[in-house]
């Protein structure tokens, strides 16, 4: 007989964690992700496979669980997939993997993202075992950036043997994951671990390096790198054109989130970086980084938090266990809602008026368009708002780097494996698709390594040519 | 880690530091800033770059003591100390190329990120006439490197202590009353640039200003710079420093400037407290 249901996460009671940045879920027991394992019908085609970005051989490793080989189940999904512990916390995998699971037909799909997460920690405890480095080849590549995209490109190209040097604007590595994602849905010591193995691998990291700045994408090549990968991400947050918007009191996510993640304001004094908590904060947007602001808000001692977004419930793009957290935190939601102004009392702002909405005819993306209700305009006094309704694509790689094409959009333009309109210069990430997910990313990631390593194979052979 | 290989102080609670950083002298322009972030806890500030030496491998940044990173870096930070992070060149360099005649104001800390500008535009050809402001006599600074990249140099204090009493809008507008200027440059505190906009206006010459908002990545990633010019937002770490001072929303970026004041002034009491205690024991 199979359990209809997943084993349930066991969480941090909502009432104790909005007063702290721990993580939320403790993560299953061996016990608790055997279990969970043998609910997996270990289905002849497994539709899981296909569902994963990076095609995790996902029955295996749930087989290898159920076996109670936890070792054996980690060095399956690392066949395909470098960060497990992260991708098992933030993979949307109620649009992926699980998505098409074939028990989820029936009942609640497998917990592939949690198993993820559970053989990974478990790694963690008893000993990180370290991919192959290949022979050294003599080629040098050059990964500008250092968030998933990067950080996986560079693995693999090491794996291929090749000399790696990641080149980062920040001060620490790790993009979003370090720098916008929570603590308390990642935890920072997962990231810095993944980066301390792969500087265990022999890649070179340079913080501080802002390419297009401090060095050309021509330059690097100058110096003697044979193939650059732009992994730059997704910056240049979006806000809504509306009046008032540069009030004091209005900050983009990002801003929100890097002074609270990066720059720890919430320990201001003993921590330089300022930041300001509103006592009723508004946060336009609906997807993960608006979730993760509401939060983080009101982990900062804010009293209300309201989300303002302009579809419904079912639209919001954030990750259904995302809204529920929230919901079970204390964070309150206007749906069907849209800001036209800020208000502005001498400088600072004092309110949001807002026009109500209805849902219209799909658009092209298939979602139904909201169309304001005139005369529906009413206010919602607060003293803080955080614009979370996305970014546009970092501009200072693609604006110095001649010949590399860009879309109207401003991302840049590459193909499947990554390869760009400049020849030795490759891309993936958010870079190439605008704002997306972790696992996209990587995956990116992975297949530009793959194509960089062909494109050094095939245009000097096997050994590289000086000066080349 | 950024070796500090020379420390000046220049007058009260202005200094000027020789800092290592190789990559970035070799880049440098006119116009362009770094940000700095001193150790583990310390906030990300941006500075301008004040003279480069290639050949050194240094950067050169004066520091106005305002709040409390910035009298961290006066009063701890030596000769031999390191600083933990310098990141840049960040911004667009200024726009140098032959104008005629163009006038290049610097007010108070604004002197030290005029100095390369002026000298740039002397070396494109121009005819420059500087002007160089302070509150007082000891907060002036670097008459000697003005002088050498000036056709001219007219000097200010509010308290005439120095050179012309008053404020360095006069000077201006005297010259733009008497002479054929094609452009100005004006830097220093947001004020006396909202003031320089007004008079360059007056009389139909173009101005450019670099604004100095609160930044925290400076590589367009956070939009905490960001500015309204022309009614637009603009962010001013990848789309300026420098901005058409006409189209700038002064007061807008003089509020935005006062975000946190509160925060700020908590944060250097508690550091002088902690100064005044070490010193103590
Ligand atoms: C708050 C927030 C929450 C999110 N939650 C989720 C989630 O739950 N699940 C999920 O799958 N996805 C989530 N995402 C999206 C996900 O994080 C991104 O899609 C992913 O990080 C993109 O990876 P990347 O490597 O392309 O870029 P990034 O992670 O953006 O990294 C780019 C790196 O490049 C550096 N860089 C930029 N320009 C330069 C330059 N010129 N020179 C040198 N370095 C440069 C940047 O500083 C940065 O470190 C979230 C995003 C945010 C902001
Ligand atoms: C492009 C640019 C170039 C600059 N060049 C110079 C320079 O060459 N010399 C110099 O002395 N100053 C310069 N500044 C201003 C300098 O960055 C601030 O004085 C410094 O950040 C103050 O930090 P603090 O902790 O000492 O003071 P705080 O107590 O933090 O602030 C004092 C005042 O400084 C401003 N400020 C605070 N934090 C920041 C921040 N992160 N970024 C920018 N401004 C901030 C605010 O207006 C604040 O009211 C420049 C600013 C910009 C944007
Ligand atoms: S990486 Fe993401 S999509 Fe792939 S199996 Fe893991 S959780 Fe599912
Ligand atoms: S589809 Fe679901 S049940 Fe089938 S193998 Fe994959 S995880 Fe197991
Ligand atoms: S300082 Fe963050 S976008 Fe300019």
């Amino acid at each position: 007989m199979i359990r209809p249901t997943q084993v349930p996460m066991r969480e941090q009671d909502p009432k104790a964690r909005v007063h702290n940045f721990e993580e939320v879920p403790f993560g299953y027991t061996p016990e608790e992700a055997v279990s969970e394992a043998e609910r997996c019908l270990q289905c002849k085609r497994a539709p899981c496979i296909q569902g994963c970005p990076v095609n995790i051989n996902i029955p295996k490793f749930i087989r290898e669980i159920r076996e109670g080989n936890f070792r054996a189940a980690i060095r399956t999904i690392k066949e395909t997939n470098n960060l497990p512990a992260i991708c098992g916390r933030v993979c949307p995998q109620e649009t992926q993997c699980q998505a098409v699971c074939t028990l989820g037909k029936k009942y609640e799909p497998v917990a592939i993202g949690r198993l993820e997460r559970f053989v990974a920690d478990w790694e963690y405890e008893h000993g990180v075992e370290l991919p192959e480095v290949g022979k050294p080849t003599g080629f040098r590549v050059a990964v500008v950036g250092s968030g998933p995209a990067g950080l996986t490109c560079a693995a693999d190209l090491r794996r291929f043997g090749h000399a790696v040097t990641i080149f980062e604007a920040l001060h620490e590595p790790g993009g979003v994951l370090m720098y916008g994602i929570p603590e308390f849905r990642l935890p920072k010591k997962i990231v810095r671990a993944e980066i301390e193995n792969l500087l265990r691998m022999g890649v070179e990291l340079r913080c501080n390096v802002v390419v297009g700045r401090t060095v050309t994408i021509d330059e690097l090549f100058a110096q003697g790198y044979h193939a650059v990968f732009v992994g730059s991400g997704a910056g240049l947050p979006k806000f809504l054109g509306i009046p008032g918007e540069n009030l004091i009191g209005i900050y983009s996510a990002n801003e929100f989130l890097t002074r609270v993640n990066l720059m720890r304001a919430y320990l201001f004094p003993e921590y330089d970086t300022p930041i300001k908590i509103g006592k009723v904060v508004a946060v336009v947007g609906g997807g993960n980084v608006a979730m993760d602001a509401a939060r983080t808000a009101l982990r900062l001692g804010a009293e209300r938090v309201v989300v303002l977004y302009r579809r419904t419930e079912a639209e919001m793009p954030a990750r259904r266990e995302e809204i529920h957290h929230a919901k079970e935190e204390g964070v309150e939601f206007e749906f069907l809602v849209n800001p036209v102004r800020f208000l502005d009392s001498s400088g600072r702002v004092s309110g949001v008026e807002c026009i109500r909405m209805e849902l219209g005819d799909p658009d092209e993306s298939g979602r139904r368009r909201p169309i304001p209700i005139p005369g529906s305009n009413f206010v919602i006094p607060v003293d803080m708002v955080i614009v979370a309704i996305g970014n546009d694509p970092h501009p200072l790689v693609p604006r110095t780097t001649p010949g590399l094409a860009t879309t109207k959009h401003g991302t840049v333009v590459a193909d499947e494996d990554g390869r760009t309109s400049r020849e030795g210069v490759f891309a993936g990430g958010d870079i190439v698709t605008g704002a997306a997910t972790v696992i996209s990313a990587m995956g990116a990631g992975k297949r530009a390594a793959r194509a960089i390593h062909q494109y050094l194979l095939t245009k000097y052979g096997h050994a590289p040519v000086q000066g080349a | 880690m950024h070796l500090i290989r020379k420390k000046r102080v220049l007058g009260p609670n202005l200094v000027e530091l020789e800092v290592e950083a190789p990559l970035i002298a070799a880049k440098a322009q006119p116009g362009q800033f770094v940000i700095i972030r001193l150790h583990e806890k310390g906030e990300r500030i941006p500075l301008t770059l004040a003279d480069w030496d290639k050949d050194r491998g240094t950067i050169t940044l004066v520091a106005q003591m305002v709040g409390k990173t910035t009298h961290q870096l006066g009063l701890e930070y030596d000769e031999g100390d390191v600083i933990a992070d310098v990141v840049g060149p960040l911004g667009n360099p200024s726009e140098i190329k032959f104008y005629g005649t163009v006038v290049c104001v610097g007010g108070g800390v604004g002197i030290a990120p005029i100095f390369p500008i002026a000298r740039a535009l002397k070396g494109a050809g121009n005819t420059v006439i500087g002007i160089v402001g302070a509150r007082t006599k000891d907060l002036l600074f670097w008459l000697d490197r003005m002088e050498k990249v000036c056709h001219e140099l007219h000097v200010t204090t509010d308290d005439g202590s120095f050179g012309q009493k008053g404020v360095v809008t006069e000077p201006l507008r005297e010259i733009l009353r008497t002479r054929k200027v094609e452009h100005i440059w004006a830097i220093g505190p947001a004020i006396m640039m909202k003031f320089a906009t007004l008079t360059a206006q007056e009389f139909a010459v173009p101005i450019t200003v670099s604004l100095n908002t609160i930044m925290v990545d400076g590589t367009g990633m956070c939009g905490g710079c960001r500015a309204e010019v022309q009614g637009e937002s603009k962010f001013a770490c990848v789309d300026g420093p420098e901005f058409d001072g006409t189209k700038v929303n002064w007061d807008l970026l003089l509020a935005r400037l006062s975000t946190y004041k509160e925060e700020e002034k908590c944060a250097l009491e508690r550091y002088l407290a902690q100064v005044a205690e070490a010193a103590r024991r």
